[in-house]
């Protein structure tokens, strides 16, 4: 009997452990799906002018290194990406004020992919970026265009 | 034992002797023979392929020709500033260039924007300082649609069109094209592709040694 007891007691722990693991990687699993996505997203429809490490080019397209720039602005991030940028900027203590194109055909989901991407590579570390924090990121500056019509 | 070091030796000798011949890049494009009279024998002599004259504005709305690179080895691109495709990775390369032989008075690089609406003078001095080019070494070339057209076509070898489907309206090819002192076509790269890029500063180097030993 207590030799039953202790094998079960050894399953019991395997199975938490198990599911215990499982959960992390559920997680992780979720966040390297954005992140493969995000590196597609971003290769397609960034690395052109922001160049594949996230160097920028000399002061015609800034870098995406600015760790600062991007937590200070996150909830800002999709709305930049979706409609574009046309306003002066300062990023790594250089001034920028190329207009920056709008890609309003990506969907929520590359959006969010793309963000999580970017500020999780080049030297940031900011974790996933849910389509759900898209969504709400980006109505705000909906909001704010039709405020302005 | 001993001929098989002298043959070793040799063989070690004649392989360094190919390589040195090897270093000579091929001259491009169309090419015909003429019959010439040489003190009183006939030769037969190849006329090559050369970029013809030209005239445009440069960044500073001065007058730029084809004699403003006689002696001079150069690197020639299409591009337009506000294209966002793969013109700012070609530029990113062409600063490699441009630093490898920065203040070299024996090489150019010439940027011709396919852009001739919309990129006047100011807008490519904009752009070439943005971009963090100084002094005339390089420089960022506008004309008329035909002329600019005509030459990348037919001249570089660089497809270039307009195109209303294309997200910038423009479509063009990012060959990095290199031209001799004689004017004659002498490598294209892919200005896209950074070893690609490598290799066209290896062979400047090599095109530049073929004028030293001269």
């Amino acid at each position: 009997m207590r030799r039953s007891s202790f094998i079960f007691f050894c399953f019991f722990l395997t199975f938490l452990h198990i599911i215990l693991q499982a959960c992390q990687t559920e997680a992780e699993l979720n966040f390297a799906r954005y992140y493969t996505n995000g590196s597609q997203v971003y290769a397609q429809h960034c690395a052109n002018c922001h160049g594949i490490n996230g160097e920028g080019l000399g002061k015609l397209y800034p870098p995406l290194t600015d760790s600062t720039f991007l937590i200070k602005n996150k909830n800002s991030l999709a709305c930049i990406v979706k409609y574009g940028l046309n306003d002066t900027i300062t990023v790594n203590n250089t001034i920028f004020s190329s207009e920056m194109p709008a890609e309003t055909r990506l969907a929520n989901m590359d959006i969010a992919a793309v963000i999580t991407y970017i500020t999780n590579s080049f030297g940031n570390k900011q974790g996933l970026y849910s389509v759900e924090n898209a969504g709400t990121d980006l109505k705000i500056c909906r909001q704010s265009d039709e405020d302005k019509q | 034992m001993k001929y098989l070091l002298i043959a070793a030796t040799f063989f070690l000798l004649l392989l360094t002797a190919c390589n040195k011949t090897n270093k000579r890049l091929p001259i491009l494009g169309e090419r015909e023979p003429v019959e010439k009279i040489v003190d009183g024998k006939t030769v037969i002599d190849t006329i090559y392929q050369t970029i013809p004259s030209f005239s445009f504005l440069n960044q500073d709305s001065t007058i730029f020709t084809e004699k403003n690179l006689n002696g001079k080895i150069y690197v020639a691109d299409f591009f337009f500033t506000s294209c966002t495709s793969i013109c700012p990775t070609m530029h990113r390369n062409m600063l490699k260039v441009y630093q490898e032989f920065k203040d070299n008075n024996d090489v150019g690089i010439i940027s011709h924007t396919i852009d001739f609406k919309y990129d006047t003078p100011s807008k490519l001095k904009s752009y070439s300082t943005k971009l963090g080019v100084v002094g005339d070494q390089w420089q960022f070339l506008k004309g008329t649609k035909d002329s600019v057209y005509k030459l990348a076509e037919k001249n570089y070898l660089v497809a270039v069109a307009e195109d209303s489907k294309a997200s910038d309206g423009y479509i063009h090819q990012g060959w990095f094209i290199l031209v001799d002192k004689e004017k004659r076509l002498r490598g294209a790269y892919d200005g896209t592709k950074p070893d690609q890029v490598e290799k066209l500063i290896g062979d400047m180097k090599i095109l530049l040694e073929e004028y030293e030993a001269k």
